[in-house]
């Protein structure tokens, strides 16, 4: 924990600079030899919490700034996400949502129509079941905490979810209806979001009521250019 | 073998090229920032050569990017930020002063001293507009004026004017070796040079504004052929071209009398078509060309611009630091269910339509212990659903066309709670479209149908599809009908505040 404490006390001495430090100076400020202040520098420097500019002096880093800010504001995923709904909405010729775990409910944050100008309406800030839709699978296979109270794994097709990266549904949320669902993952590489399109059964499914692979990959690739847009670079 | 078309969106902070397919889908994008010069207070400026080596980059790298999906770009169109004026030198193709962006202030007093002459009332008669530093057409006489010789060597032809895409237009069909120097009639109609019946320049006000007739372009219609692209690897016929605004009018496929759209960005800027016939306003819009086929009448329009729209959001942000991100007000705003009698009129400088009051400055009016960041962020987003109103009563009461339905875009429509109070505020249903590249897409659709790649504009009308709609809710309507009157109090406070 010693290692901890004086990690920490660098961090406070750059940040108290409110500009830039050298390795030296740091090494004073916090009473360590140059080299054990070096090597805790190279570490923060590792996870991001400093970044050296040209000359070599030390000042805090993106990744201690986004500590703070790790939660992802839903709207914000909704504005960053937008071109690529529209886009997954326009080639795939289905609805496409966007939903995200809130506590232990599954809510929709993002509804694109169906291209057909059929009579649709906005469900953005609804409730899905958990287990019973293809959105709610991916948020519940891929939840940080591993499980979803109230929610049954098998039902849910967990251990599927996450050996394929991608959820299908059939019928389990409204008859004749399906989908597609995939992960969307933030920065720290967590899923924050799941992307999904759905449809009639018929369209959504091959005739072995099978996903069909076109429509798996555009919303896989949506997922991926999502996640890429937020800052994972997995 | 597909056909696809190229659209270049030249827009006051980027240069963006796209090729989209029959379907109106995007297939490739580029995009690359210029730079603003702002070399006194109110003056802003860009550099045309930037501009013009920024469009022929993207458009080889989208064409490129193109190359792999299996389609011919058959047709090029322009939409380019308006009213932004260029000069230059026919002979070598170098400007004689950098471009004079729309939004620079400089020609203020020379507008003042025209304004007060005793035959300034042909400006309104003819252009349809009164006299503004907001067209290209004092730009122009400020650059006579102002740069040695430039008024003489435009009297013996050296020198060529345009707004941008008349100066992209020339260099991609050849520059001085032949390039082709002209405009189109909604772009002609920024300038205040233009007679806007006849759509022709009109000597009068060419005389009043001391404007050479050697330096103009010929005014061609929107949609139609204009020359041909031989700059950009593969010779492409230039088919369309579109002021900005009336771009995204086009793309949101408005072709019928009533049907309107609005942009929000940094301002907002809503159109509103009103068909063949111009239409004098009285209220406050100002009627300008929509769009021209070839070969048909010209398509008038209602315009409603405001200043202050997604900026007062930026300002929320960076001005005050209540939000990390844009998007986040909305997460803002709905931790209250009201604005709490808060109102904030962002007169930052001045209004424009309806209002056209130059001295009006901001406010936030009802402030009590009892208002919160979250009231504020709600009034924040208000302010543009109010203002939306503004305009659209204005238009309303200038054409006397009803309003079906407001078409949206722009970056501010992903805000469900702004999209929601602006269908209630209107009680009119808000519809945003799948392709949220409004602008270029107008573009585009102007060039493919020009050369067949559509058949008329019912089969881009079929194009269209809606992403969202926000449809108004009858008790929300009402109850922000009967607030209305404490929202103009807040304006005539504002204008109030800055008039002295």
């Amino acid at each position: 924990m010693q290692s901890l404490e004086r990690a920490a006390a660098i961090l406070q001495v750059v940040a108290g600079s409110g500009g830039t430090l050298g390795v030296t100076d740091i090494a004073a400020a916090v009473g360590l030899p140059k080299t054990t202040a070096h090597s805790l520098l190279r570490t923060l420097l590792g996870v991001r919490f400093v970044e050296q500019d040209r000359a070599g002096r030390y000042a805090l880093g993106q990744g201690l700034l986004r500590l703070g800010t790790g939660h992802l504001d839903v709207n914000e995923l909704r504005s960053r996400a937008s071109n690529w709904t529209d886009a997954l909405a326009s080639r795939s010729g289905q609805a496409v949502r966007l939903a995200t775990l809130e506590g232990e409910r599954v809510v929709v944050v993002h509804h694109v129509f169906r291209p057909d100008d059929s009579a649709q309406v906005l469900d953005v800030g609804t409730v899905l079941p958990a287990d019973r839709t293809a959105l709610g699978r991916v948020l519940v296979a891929f939840a940080p905490h591993r499980t979803v109270r109230g929610v049954d794994p098998a039902r849910a097709d967990v251990a599927a979810v996450r050996a394929r990266g991608w959820a299908v549904e059939d019928s389990g949320w409204e008859a004749g209806a399906a989908g597609l669902a995939a992960p969307v993952r933030g920065s720290t590489g967590l899923v924050v979001a799941a992307l999904g399109i759905s449809g009639p059964a018929e369209t959504v499914l091959d005739g072995h009521r099978g996903a069909r692979p076109r429509l798996v990959a555009m919303v896989t690739e949506s997922a991926q250019a999502i996640s890429r847009e937020l800052g994972w670079h997995g | 073998m597909d056909r696809f078309v190229l659209a270049v969106d030249q827009g006051t902070t980027s240069t963006r090229s796209i090729v989209f397919d029959r379907g109106g889908r995007m297939v490739s994008v580029r995009q690359r920032e210029h730079r603003q010069f702002f070399p006194r207070p109110g003056w802003v400026e860009h550099d045309p050569m930037e501009i013009w080596a920024n469009t022929q980059r993207t458009a080889a790298q989208a064409l490129r990017d193109a190359a792999s999906s299996a389609g011919e770009v058959v047709a090029l169109g322009i939409a380019n930020q308006r009213e932004t004026t260029v000069v230059w030198d026919r002979a070598t193709g170098r400007p004689i002063t950098r471009a004079i962006v729309w939004q620079d202030t400089r020609t203020a007093d020379l507008v003042t001293r025209l304004t007060a002459r005793p035959d300034a009332g042909i400006v309104r008669e003819r252009s349809g507009m009164d006299i503004a530093g907001y067209f290209a057409g004092p730009r122009l006489r400020w650059v006579l004026d102002a740069v040695p010789r430039a008024r003489e060597r435009a009297e013996r032809g050296e020198l060529l004017f345009g707004t941008m895409e008349t100066w992209l237009i020339w260099n991609l069909t050849g520059g001085p070796d032949g390039g082709v120097h002209v405009t189109d009639v909604t772009n002609a109609s920024r300038t205040s040079l233009m007679d806007c019946r006849t759509c022709a320049w009109d000597p009068e006000l060419l005389e009043f504004f001391g404007i050479p007739a050697a330096l103009l372009p010929e005014v061609r219609p929107s949609v139609g052929e204009l020359g041909t692209a031989t700059a950009l690897g593969q010779p492409i016929p230039i088919t369309g071209a579109l002021g900005d605004q009336q771009a995204a009018l086009f793309g949101q496929a408005c072709f019928a009398p009533g049907e309107a759209k609005c942009t929000y960005g940094t301002g907002s800027f809503l159109l509103q078509n009103t068909g063949t016939e111009l239409v004098r306003t009285r209220s406050g819009s100002i009627s300008t060309v929509a769009y021209q086929l070839a070969g048909e009448p010209v398509h008038y329009a209602l315009e409603g611009s405001v200043a202050v729209a997604g900026a007062l959001v930026q300002w929320l942000r960076d001005g005050l630091g209540l939000i990390g991100t844009a998007p986040e007000i909305e997460t803002l705003a709905r931790t209250v269910d009201d604005n709490g009698g808060c109102y904030v009129v962002p007169a930052f400088s001045g209004l424009l339509a309806p209002h056209w009051r130059g001295e009006a400055r901001g406010l936030v009016a009802g402030l009590t212990s009892y208002v919160t960041k979250g009231h504020l962020a709600r009034a924040v987003l208000e302010a543009t659903g109010w203002q939306t109103r503004d305009v659209v009563l204005a238009m309303a009461a200038d054409s006397g066309l009803a309003l079906p339905a407001l078409r949206v875009d722009g970056g501010m429509t992903t805000n469900n709670l702004l999209m929601q109070f602006v269908a209630d505020v209107l009680d009119t249903p808000v519809v945003r479209p799948m392709v949220g590249e409004t602008v270029s897409l107008g573009a585009a659709y102007a060039a493919g149908l020009a050369v067949g790649l559509w058949a008329d504009v019912e089969a881009l009308r079929r194009n269209w599809h809606r992403s969202a709609q926000w449809s108004p809710v009858p008790a929300r309507a009402a109850q922000l009908d009967a607030e209305y009157p404490t929202w103009e109090k807040a304006v005539r406070l504002s204008i109030a505040w800055g008039a002295d």
